[in-house]
């Protein structure tokens, strides 16, 4: 599918012209990718980490995570991108625009992620809990192998939903001087001036990167459910 | 490096960011009038249009939301006028907001619409009331307070997004930071209060809209 809408683009827009900017726009399709899997694997640790310890951490912490999770969700990614780059350095702290890019834009759909995560827990069963105390597990052991796996299914789609997000935000990254898929399109629109062309093939570049994250959590989904069903046969 | 925080200059900056504002608080305003009526053509065309029109509208709803909203507003913005429609920054950028977040409450509309009970429709017809007058006194009465409360947290996440309207230099609040920021060199207190600007309307709005949630919930006169 995501290579039939890509290869819809192509024709659409023409092999002739594309054929002088296309490679330039892959190598920004490689930071693009770079800064959403980064992003990525930010976001699914900072959201554990956030929803584990404002259900089960001591009060300091509790208190961190929500403060955090509201910080990050009340504000824009824009602005948290901004702060990251051109006030961190005030604190002594200068780190590469790739690393501001990941962190900014994991952290912003991390806290988004905190909310599903505790929701996905929340949704378990109180019977499994009771059922592992029954069992003399520990919490922690009681999380781990019984309530994280069940709860993890349910996480899925709505993870899929911010990863497509996250990959939208990616185009942010550009405006740090990062040369991403967004930062090439301008600057091959300002060199070459084929502005209808340059963006409608972006944006088309974007969209077969959603679809490829939909298919790709389409089939995590279809894989996790049927462990689950067979470790409940089992 | 001077001291991290200067009081007077943060002073200094905060007039002119609250003027600033008042833009961005205007571009979230139009933008959701906008993304409203464009959600609910995008919701009536893709539930009730013919089998193309569907299929069309189902096709630019799920692009809409599968690209980024930046790259929209470039497109909006550099490529329109090519096709002889050149428009004032803030206007494209009304529309950009307006049509990314339409996609979204689309999908909020058929949620609201699809909740309806048929029987509503069938009612309507014995009663001999035309389809527009169904919809408008009938339909659409029952199916929008339930999506409220759904259709405001777009309202924030679209008030959330402004900043990227100073990509094509309209002048909101990013952008006037921006602006001290590089006439001074100091980012510091600008962005700082950009942040605490939007963090402080987020945190409201989010409490207006769990207290308009549970008003809804508990009007009189609503099923169920």
């Amino acid at each position: 599918m995501a290579i039939l809408c890509f290869g819809a683009g192509l024709w659409v827009t023409g092999f002739s012209s594309l054929r002088d900017f296309l490679p330039e726009l892959l190598r920004g399709v490689i930071v693009t990718v770079q800064v959403t899997a980064g992003g990525a694997v930010v976001a699914v640790v900072a959201a554990f980490g956030a929803a584990l310890a404002r259900l089960y951490g001591p009060k300091p912490l509790r208190w961190f995570a929500s403060t955090y999770v509201e910080v990050f969700r009340g504000t824009s990614a824009l602005v948290q991108l901004f702060w990251l780059f051109f006030v961190l350095p005030h604190f002594g702290l200068t780190l590469s625009p790739l690393v501001v890019g990941i962190a900014a834009l994991g952290l912003n759909i991390g806290a988004y992620g905190a909310e599903v995560v505790r929701g996905a827990i929340g949704s378990v069963g109180r019977g499994q809990w009771e059922a592992a105390t029954a069992l003399n597990l520990t919490r922690a052991q009681a999380l781990r192998c019984i309530i994280l796996p069940q709860a993890f299914v349910a996480m899925i789609p709505p993870w899929g939903n911010l990863f497509i997000e996250l990959l939208k935000a990616t185009s942010l990254v550009s405006l740090i001087t990062l040369s991403d898929l967004a930062f090439k399109a301008q600057q091959i629109n300002q060199n070459t001036l084929r502005t209808a062309e340059v963006f409608a093939s972006v944006l088309l570049i974007y969209l077969a990167l959603s679809l490829l994250i939909t298919v790709a959590m389409r089939a995590l989904e279809a894989r996790a459910a049927r462990g689950l069903r067979r470790g409940r046969v089992g | 490096m001077s001291k991290v925080w200067d009081w007077g200059y943060a002073w200094e900056a905060f007039p002119l960011l609250a003027e600033a504002s008042i833009i961005t608080v205007k571009a979230t305003l139009m933008g959701f009038v906008v993304a409203l009526t464009v959600g609910l053509l995008f919701a009536i065309g893709r539930m009730a249009g013919p089998m193309w029109l569907r299929w069309t509208v189902g096709g630019v709803v799920e692009f809409i939301r599968s690209t980024p909203l930046l790259i929209q507003i470039f497109f909006l913005y550099y490529v329109m006028p090519e096709f002889g429609l050149t428009m004032s920054a803030m206007v494209t950028g009304v529309i950009a907001l307006g049509l990314h977040y339409g996609a979204y409450c689309s999908e909020v509309y058929r949620a609201g619409l699809a909740n309806v009970p048929k029987g509503q429709w069938e009612a309507s017809i014995a009663l001999n009331l035309s389809t527009w007058s169904t919809f408008k006194n009938v339909i659409l009465p029952q199916a929008i307070p339930p999506v409220v409360p759904a259709l405001g947290n777009y309202l924030v996440a679209l008030f959330k997004e402004t900043p990227l309207l100073s990509v094509i230099a309209v002048l909101e609040l990013m952008q006037t930071a921006k602006i001290l920021g590089s006439e001074t060199f100091r980012y510091v207190e600008p962005i700082t209060l950009v942040g605490a600007f939007f963090l402080v309307f987020s945190l409201v709005s989010a409490a207006l809209i769990r207290r308009l949630e549970r008003h809804l919930n508990a009007s009189p006169g609503r099923r169920i």
